[in-house]
C-alpha cells in the first residue's frame, strides 16, 4: 500500500515534469504512434502480396504483432527509468538513491513513467483488437485470459531486458546498445510466427530471450496449429516472462553490491 | 557524553582499472588504498570538521558512514546500526548534503521536491507539515518553493537541500562541503543556521569542507585526514601546533631594507607593510619587536597565528614531504 502511494507520487511527478514540455511529449507521441504503425503497414503489405505466412493468416498474425507491441510498450513506459540508468550511474547519482530509505530498484522503477509510449501502446492494442475481430470463431473467456496473461507476461519479460541493461552499467558505465538488437530485433522478430525462422533462431526466442513463448506458443495452441510441443505448455509459457524477469533482478542485486563496494 | 558514531580500523581499497593502451594490450589495474585504517568517534551533540587535501579520503569515509560504501575492512557503528548492512534503516535516522549535488527534482517546483520527500520517508503527515514550516521560514525560503529546482542559484539551492536533508528529522547531518561556491551572504546564514541546528535541538554535525572559515566559526574539534589515515584528532589550536605553530607579524616599518634575526623570514613587503613570519619556539615575540624597533624603523605591529588557511597549507606541505 505505502509504496503503490510512493510509486504513483513520483511517477505522477515524472508525469507532470514531462508535461512541462508539452510541444515535445505530443510529438514524441505521435513519433512512437507512427513508428509502430510502419512496422504493421509493413506486414499489411506482406500480405497483400502473399495471402498467408506458413499457414497464418494476417488476423492470427496481427494478434501475434499486438501482445508484444502492447508488452513492449507497458513495460517501456513503466521501465523507462531503467532504460536511462547509465547517465544516472555516469552523473553520480546512484548515490543519491543509495541515501534515501527504500529499494534502489524501487526507487529507480517509480523515477520515469513514459507517457509518450501511448503511441506504441494504441497501436499494439489497435492490432490485437482488429486480429482478434478478424479470427473465424470468436474467443472464449479463458482464451482471452490467456492472451492477458500472455501480454502481463511480456511486460515482465521486456522490464526483465531493461534491467539487465541497466545492470550492465554498473560494470561498463555504459549503456550496452546489443541491448537494443534484444529488444528493438526481438519485436521485429516475435511480430511473425516463429515456424519461418531457423531453427537455431526460433530457439533463442522460445529458450533464451523467450519472448514466442509468450505470444507464439500460446496463440498457436489457441488458433488450433500443429506444435512440437504439449498443449499445457501454452498456459505455463507466460512464466518465463517471470523467470526473466527473476533473473533480470538478480543481475540488479548483483550490480549494485559490485557499486557498493567499489564506490564507482 | 554519548557515543553515536564510531568508526574502527575503516579501510577501503578500490581497484581502478586503467584504459588499454591498445587493443590487444593487457589491462591495467591500480590498487587505490583510499582509507588505511581510520578510526574516530563522535559524541551527540558535537560538531566535528573532518578535514584534509582533496583525495585524502574525506568524501570515502562519509559515504561509509552514510551507508553507501561498504568498507574492505573496519567497521563502523552510526546509532549502534552498522550502516552498509542496515542502509535502509541507516539512511532513515540520518541526512545528507553534498554541496557539489542536489537531492532535489530537478525538474520540480521545491514544494513538490520536498513532498515527494514525505512519501519516501513515510513521514506523518501532521508532523511533517509542521517541520516543514519551521524549517522554510528558518532559512527563509518561502519565496522559492514554486519555483523549478533548475532555476534556483546555487546558494538558493543549497538552503532548499539543506531543508530537504532535515525533513526526516535527523538526529545526525553529514555535510560535504556545503559552501561550496557561495556568495558571502548565504555562507553566513547556512552557518548560522547549521550553528543554531546544533546548538538548539542538539544535531550532531559531520561537516567536510575546504573553506576554513566554516571551521572556525562552527567547529570545536577537528578531524585531518591525509591519505587515508588519520593524522589529528583535536582543537583548531591543536592543528595550529601540528603546522608547526608559527606566527605571523605585520609590521609597518620605515626602512626599506633591514636584517631579521634568526627564526624569522620575510613573507611579503608591499610600501611599509612587512608580513614577517617567526616560530615563537627560537625567537620570542617580544624580541622580534624590540629588534624590529632597533633596525627597521618600526611603526605599528600586530601578531596574530597564521591563518587557518595557511595552516592547513603547511601542513598539506609537509604531508607531501613526509608521504610523497
Amino acid at each position: 500500500m505505502r509504496a503503490m502511494r510512493t510509486y504513483f507520487a513520483l511517477a505522477l511527478s515524472d508525469v507532470r515534469s514531462q508535461m512541462q514540455h508539452r510541444a515535445s511529449f505530443v510529438l514524441q507521441t505521435i513519433g512512437n504512434f507512427v513508428a509502430s504503425l510502419m512496422d504493421a503497414l509493413g506486414i499489411a503489405a506482406l500480405f497483400a502480396s502473399f495471402g498467408a505466412l506458413q499457414g497464418w493468416s494476417l488476423y492470427e498474425v496481427a494478434v501475434l504483432y499486438g501482445i508484444v507491441n502492447l508488452s513492449f510498450a507497458l513495460a517501456e513506459a513503466l521501465g523507462r527509468g531503467f532504460g536511462e540508468f547509465a547517465r544516472v550511474i555516469r552523473e553520480g547519482n546512484f548515490d543519491r538513491l543509495l541515501l534515501r530509505p527504500r529499494a534502489t530498484l524501487f526507487q529507480v522503477l517509480a523515477s520515469r513513467l513514459e507517457v509518450s509510449r501511448l503511441g506504441r501502446l494504441l497501436q499494439g492494442a489497435g492490432m490485437l483488437a482488429l486480429g482478434l475481430a478478424g479470427l473465424p470463431e470468436p474467443l472464449h473467456l479463458w482464451q482471452g485470459l490467456l492472451l492477458a496473461v500472455c501480454v502481463l507476461g511480456g511486460v515482465l519479460l521486456f522490464l526483465g531486458l531493461l534491467l539487465l541493461q541497466a545492470s550492465a552499467c554498473f560494470w561498463t558505465l555504459e549503456s550496452l546498445e546489443v541491448f537494443n538488437i534484444l529488444t528493438y530485433g526481438g519485436i521485429q522478430a516475435a511480430a511473425y510466427p516463429l515456424d519461418i525462422y531457423k531453427k537455431w533462431l526460433r530457439d533463442f526466442f522460445l529458450y533464451i530471450v523467450p519472448l514466442g513463448s509468450l505470444n507464439y506458443l500460446p496463440s498457436a495452441v489457441l488458433f488450433g496449429k500443429d506444435l512440437p510441443f504439449p498443449v499445457w505448455s501454452a498456459y505455463l509459457a507466460p512464466l518465463a516472462g517471470a523467470a526473466f524477469l527473476a533473473l533480470g533482478i538478480l543481475a540488479w542485486r548483483a550490480g549494485v553490491r559490485r557499486y557498493r563496494s567499489s564506490g564507482s | 557524553m554519548q557515543e553515536i558514531i564510531r568508526a574502527e580500523d575503516l579501510r577501503v581499497r578500490f581497484i581502478v582499472r586503467k584504459r588499454r593502451a591498445s587493443l590487444f594490450a593487457p589491462r591495467e589495474k591500480a590498487v587505490v588504498e583510499a582509507l588505511r585504517g581510520v578510526s574516530f568517534s563522535v559524541n551527540a551533540g558535537e560538531i566535528v570538521g573532518y578535514l584534509g587535501p582533496n583525495g585524502a579520503g574525506k568524501s570515502t569515509t562519509v559515504k561509509c558512514l552514510s551507508g553507501i560504501l561498504t568498507p574492505t575492512s573496519g567497521t563502523a557503528t552510526v546509532f549502534s546500526r552498522v550502516p552498509w548492512q542496515e542502509r535502509v534503516a541507516h539512511v532513515r535516522k540520518i541526512g545528507v548534503v553534498f554541496g557539489q549535488r542536489t537531492q532535489l527534482w530537478w525538474d520540480l517546483p521545491v514544494q513538490d521536491s520536498f513532498d515527494l520527500l514525505c512519501d519516501i520517508y513515510d513521514l506523518d503527515k501532521r508532523a511533517y507539515a509542521q517541520t516543514c514550516r519551521e524549517l522554510v521560514e528558518c532559512m527563509d525560503i518561502g519565496d522559492l518553493l514554486r519555483t523549478p529546482v533548475r532555476q534556483l542559484s546555487l546558494g538558493q539551492r543549497m538552503r532548499c537541500d539543506l531543508v530537504a536533508s532535515l525533513l526526516h528529522r535527523p538526529r545526525i547531518l553529514f555535510l560535504d562541503e556545503p559552501t561550496i561556491g557561495l556568495d558571502a551572504v548565504s555562507k553566513l546564514s547556512l552557518r548560522a543556521f547549521i550553528r543554531d541546528l546544533n546548538r538548539e535541538q542538539g544535531v550532531t554535525v559531520l561537516l567536510t569542507t575546504h573553506d576554513m572559515d566554516d571551521v572556525e566559526a562552527l567547529c570545536r574539534r577537528v578531524l585531518l585526514i591525509g591519505r587515508g589515515r588519520l593524522l589529528l584528532d583535536g582543537s583548531l589550536d591543536d592543528l595550529r601546533r601540528l603546522a608547526g605553530g608559527k606566527r605571523v607579524c605585520r609590521a609597518q616599518v620605515r626602512k626599506a631594507d633591514f636584517p631579521l634575526p634568526p627564526g624569522a623570514a620575510l613573507r611579503s613587503r608591499r610600501g611599509e607593510e612587512a608580513e614577517i613570519e617567526f616560530d615563537p619556539e627560537t625567537l620570542a615575540a617580544d624580541q622580534l619587536v624590540l629588534h624590529l624597533a632597533r633596525t627597521a624603523g618600526l611603526r605599528d605591529v600586530q601578531i596574530q597565528p597564521p591563518s587557518l588557511d595557511e595552516t592547513m597549507a603547511a601542513l598539506y606541505r609537509q604531508m607531501g614531504e613526509v608521504e610523497g
